[in-house]
Formats: C-alpha cells, structure tokens, sequence
C-alpha cells in the first residue's frame, strides 16, 4: 500500500458581522475608552452587554456605564501563551466583574506570576494603543490597588458609532484524504486514473472514498480506468473565475471515463465551446509536472451510442 | 375518539452501540473509512441491514475536518443511494439520538441509526473550539478549551468543593476503570503531569484524538426482536445556560439538573452513571448537579478522560450506559453528555432494562 499522503491546509475567513444596537455602543464605546453595560428588567448591570435578558429573554437596550477597574472572580494561569491570545508573555486568563456590572468579563491579567494572582483582586483595563471597536480595544487588565473608579454616565450615544465588525479567523490543519483517495492520487501522479470496485454490486467509483455510496460497503479492489472517455453532460461556462486564466466561453463537462461507473468533471479543449456534445469521446492532456490533466480533448472517435452511458448521467 | 389523552408515548430503546479504538491518529483513513466498521459493527448486531434503518441521524463538526458539509462524505458509508431519511446535527452524536428518539416517538420509523464521530489530529481542537464562542466579546481573544475549563476549575476550587488532589483523584479513577476498555486511548497509572494552564494538569485534562460510534435505536416489539435486554429510553431532556461565561456560575451546572429532572433522573435511584466530563472538575460538578451519591457507579468506562473523540464522546455515554443494560451489569442508569464551554449545554437520559 502507498504511503498516506499529507498536506497543509490554512482556512482563514474573514467574518463580516453586524451589530445590533447594544454591540455597537459597547465596542464604539471601548474605542473611546468607555465601558457600558446593558440594564435588565430585574435591574442588573450585564457587562458584556447582551440584546436579550439570559433570564427573561425580553429585549433589553438601556445602557449605563461602568467603571475601568473591577474584581476578579476567578483566574487561570496560562504559562504558554497560543496564537491570538491577548499577550505574548505568560498572562492569567480572568473573569473580571466590573465596579457597578453584575456580570463578568471575560480577558487576560498582565500579571509577573501565579502566585501574584488570586480571586478577589482587584484590576483594571489598560487600554490598547490604536483602538478599533473591538473587544482587544482592552489590551489586557493589570493589577490596581487603588480606589474604585467612578463610572462616568455616558449614554451610550456616539458621533461616529460601528455598524459591523470584521472578525478574521485562521485555523491550521494538516490534511489527510485517507488510504482510497491516497491511493487516487498517488496513481494520477503517474497519469493513471484508478478507482475502487464495490464487492457487491461491482460498481466502480472514480474518485474512489473507500466506500460504496449504495450499498455502504467499504471498497478496496483497485481497477484502472480511462484514459478515454464519453462526455455526459456539460455547462458552457460564460464567467471568468478569478484567478483562474482560462478564457470564456468555454466547456465544463461530466466524462465517464472508460470502465468507471461515476462520472468526473473537467474542463473539455481543443474544440471550440459549441461543438461539445453528450457522446464525445474524449482523453486527457497532461502539462509537464501537472497532477492532474489540464483538461479533456476529442479523441476523433465517433461518438458514443446514448445507450453506452445512459445510466451514468 | 373522545378522549383528550395523549396517545401512550412509544417505548424507545438503544438496541446496539460499537465505538472504534480511539487513538491520538488515524491518517491513514479518511472519515468514512474510519466509521464504517463501527456502522458494519451495529448492523450485524441487529442482523439489519442498511436498506432496513427507518432513519438515520448524524452528529459530526466541519470545524475538526476543515472542510464545509464534511458529513456528506460520510453518508458513503450509510448506502445513501438509493435516498434514505437522514438528518445531521453539527454537533455530538447524543443529539442526533435526541433527534432519532424524537422521529421513532413519531411513529414515522421504527429503527434508527445514530452515529457520530470526530478526528481531531488534523488540527489543534484546543484553538478549533474557540470558534464555537461568542464571535464579538469572545472568540477574538482565542482562550482555548483548557483556558476556559481552568477557569471552571479555579471557581470550583474557590467554592470549597474540591482541590487539586481531589481533581487528580477523579483522573486517575478514571484512567484505571479505562483499563478494563479495549476501546480506551488513555489507561491504567498515567503522570498527573505539570499544568496545561493552571489549576489543570495534563491529567485533568482529556486526551486528543480520532474516534467514532453508532447506535441503533428500535421501537416497542422491534427493540425486543433486535435485542436480548434493550436499554429502554424512559426519558431524554437537553437544556442550555446563557452562552456569556461571566453570566453564569461556572460552580453549578443549572441545565443539567433541569435536564436530569425533566428526563425524570430524580424519580428512582440510577446505579450507572456515564457522565460526559472532559475535564476532572466538570465530573465534581456534574456529581453534585446531579446528585449522584458515592453508591453511584460513575464512569465505569473511564469516560471522556481515558478517550474524548469529539462529536462522539457524549454518543459513547449513552452507548456505554446501555451495554451495561444488554449485559446485566446495570438495571437503571443515566447517560449524559455536554457540548459547548464550561459545560454550556447538557443532555441527560435514563435507560433501564426490563425487570429481572
Ligand atoms: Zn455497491
């Protein structure tokens, strides 16, 4: 059995997200160094704030300030800082109750050492540099002896308030596809096109999962197929996808490839877009150190009989 | 038809329950290679065949694999063609049970299969579940599963109601009942370790890795057909606590208690108790939430601490609890499982066997 193939595979995304009413007092507030909880029906102080009550669920938006020192209400100490975090040096994650929230936050304590942290605490914000409208507006908190600071009273009401926040993400795998599809792959890198024939019905499924999708079966007989095939059906394809350098119009197209039982899809060349037909025989083009063909073109043999690959469409 | 009573409710039962060996890898397959033995495992213990399953429910998260709609690909190894009724929770395979539970209830199906599962060695799960937080408040300061847990665990500690050789007490159970487990990826003696980030040592915290399980679920006479002694569903409830950390009390666990009592936990005695706590603190606040007294047999498997595949290991409890019903070893037992942080939201069920 070849070797398992792995790859690297980064998802960023850059989330675009509104905010409703209470969010975008709250973080406009934090760019202008200004914390504001949310009032409930019961009057008290929630800090974050929320849109709706977590006891009553009723809609909630009367705003109050709070006040940039606070208590803590319980730590954790973290000695390796991950990717992301608030703070590059050992930090202690901490739920901080605000002077007048009723409710923690959560963020990070710059603090020298565990033993220089313990519930209770008091704290207060030290705020980032360049402010945005985002929760890391708080750098972090830091250890405060002093007295309590009094919370202004603001409104909530800003000039220039955030209607949204892009929130970017990144997690990092290292992919696996698995022994069939290895095995898949490891063949196209030959310019073979193998796939995996079901032990009971005796379908063969190109790209093979390990898996027969109809009798849920696992697959493991190998058979090669193609190179040649028959178009099923096919777009004509009229937009130009970005980055990708292909002139338009142009095919895309479902091929059977010979001795397959599942179509594959690719992009048909070497005839112009508005003579590809269902029934056209067709076979691969490699480029020099390509993983897979470039594309399909027109074997010149006469086309296939509609009943050769009827069951395939 | 005069009667304004509720049609007597369908008896709904765990029929069978397979897991994999849960390991820190498994490259070497793909999602559905790895689940199929366990779906092949299931069907030859009833005799049924895919083409037989009245319905089919899966719990599995695009997040651990990368890749959006990643279920699709394992529904190859169900027999999807020709079409089947299926449905899929993006979240652990319990509430896909929940799902199937409700489906039997209906009367629209008779058997169901349940499976889940969740490799996490293609990412660091740690970092993949900040994901899961508040996206505004929350997730941009990236505090992995273990910061938040030790967060947990440093109110629990706090409170008075345990310490940290008492945390290294419920992991260290557990790990020696996980040897008695085939399936189990962390047994036997193991360090208590250093801190992860502190009041959690490497021993409090549960190993990373790749497992799936599936159930099948039968109702009324199909149950008895299919099973010597099925674990029969005498209830199911799963509640949810505010998503905002510092909103709760991180000491307690409100919703598990009210989905205890809505499942009707509280109504007789369990002697089995597979609690989905991946974290040792969780299981002290679970034992008191639940008020399961020392009698209780809790997590005979080894539980989330000896083997926690994501999406899966809250399936395994309710599957584990009713192997013990199908052996004998247990008459009456709760199965619990959890998703979210800090133990957000809980899933609790009570199976029983017939009485002996
Ligand atoms: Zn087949």
């Amino acid at each position: 059995m070849p070797e398992v193939l792995q790859a690297p595979l980064v998802v960023e995304f850059p989330f675009t997200r509104s905010l409703g009413p209470v969010q975008s007092a709250f973080l406009t507030g934090l760019r202008e160094r200004v914390v504001l909880g949310v009032r409930t029906g019961d009057g008290r102080t929630l800090v974050p704030p929320v849109e709706y009550d977590p006891v009553t669920a009723e809609e909630i938006r009367d705003l109050v300030e709070v006040a940039p020192t606070g208590t803590v209400t319980t730590w954790a100490w973290n000695h390796e800082p991950r990717r992301g975090q608030p703070l590059d040096a050992p930090f202690a994650w901490v739920l901080v109750r605000l002077d007048g929230a009723d409710t923690a936050l959560l963020h990070a304590l710059d603090a020298p050492g565990p033993d220089a942290v313990h519930t209770g605490m008091r704290v207060r914000i030290r705020w980032a540099g360049e402010r945005t409208g985002a929760i890391t507006d708080i750098a972090c908190f830091e250890p405060y002896d002093g007295p309590a600071a009094q919370p202004g009273d603001h409104t909530g009401e800003f000039a220039a308030p955030l209607t949204g926040i892009v929130a970017p993400a990144r997690l990092d795998y290292t992919y696996s596809p698995g022994r069939a599809q290895s095995a898949y792959i490891h063949a196209l890198s030959q310019q073979r096109t193998v796939g995996e024939r079901c032990p009971s019905c005796r379908k063969v499924y190109v790209p093979p999962r390990g898996a027969c999708p109809t009798c849920g079966l696992a697959t493991a007989e190998q058979v090669e197929v193609g190179p040649r095939g028959t178009v099923t059906t096919f777009c004509i394809v009229n937009i130009k996808a970005k980055n990708l350098d292909i002139e338009v119009p142009y095919v895309y197209a479902h091929i059977a490839l010979d001795g397959a039982d599942l179509a594959l899809h690719a992009r048909i060349g070497g005839i112009p877009y508005d003579q590809v037909r269902m029934g056209l025989r067709v076979e691969p083009v490699w480029t020099e150190g390509a993983r897979f063909p470039d594309h399909y073109r027109p074997t010149g043999e006469p086309d296939a009989d509609y009943e050769t690959y009827k069951e395939l469409l | 038809m005069t009667s304004e009573e509720a049609p007597a409710a369908r008896d709904v039962a765990v029929v069978a329950f397979a897991q994999t060996d849960h390991r820190r890898s498994t490259a070497e397959s793909s999602e559905v290679e790895m689940l199929m033995p366990v779906l092949h495992d299931v069907l030859a213990q009833t005799g049924l065949k895919t083409a037989d399953i009245g319905f089919t429910c899966s719990g599995s998260s695009d997040y651990l694999a990368g890749r959006a709609f990643s279920f699709t690909m394992a529904l190859d190894g169900v027999g999807a063609w020709p079409p089947v009724s299926e449905s899929h929770v993006e979240m652990d395979g319990a509430w896909a049970l929940y799902e199937a539970w409700t489906k039997l209830l209906t009367g629209d199906a008779d058997t169901a299969l349940v499976y889940s599962y969740g490799k996490c060695s293609p990412g660091s799960v740690r970092d993949v579940l900040t994901r899961q937080l508040d996206p505004y408040y929350v997730a941009p300061l990236w505090p992995d599963s273990i910061a938040l847990a030790a967060l947990q665990a440093q109110a629990l500690i706090d409170a008075g109601h345990t310490d940290e050789p008492a945390l290294a007490a419920v992991g260290a159970r557990s790990r020696a009942d996980a040897a008695a487990n085939p399936h189990a990826q962390l047994k036997g003696r193991q360090p208590q370790g250093d801190y992860v980030v502190r009041p959690l040592r490497t021993g409090d915290c549960p190993p990373v890795g790749d497992g799936a399980a599936a159930v099948i679920l039968a109702a009324g006479e199909r149950a008895r057909e299919l099973c010597a002694r099925p674990a029969w569903i005498r209830g199911i409830d799963h509640r949810i606590e505010a998503h905002g950390l510092g909103v709760r009390d991180l000491t307690d666990s409100p919703s598990a208690r009210l989905a205890a009592e809505k499942a009707g936990v509280f109504e007789r005695p369990v002697d089995t108790a597979e609690l989905h706590a991946p974290f040792s603190a969780q299981e002290v606040i679970l034992r008191r939430a639940l008020r399961l007294g020392d009698d209780v047999r809790v997590n005979p498997s080894g539980g989330a601490l000896a083997a926690n595949p994501v999406m899966a290991a809250g399936l395994i409890r309710i599957g584990e609890a009713a192997t013990r019903i199908h052996r004998g070893t247990s008459d009456r037992a709760l199965a619990h499982a959890t998703s979210g942080p800090c133990l957000q939201q809980n899933l609790v069920a009570v199976l029983e066997g017939d009485p002996r």
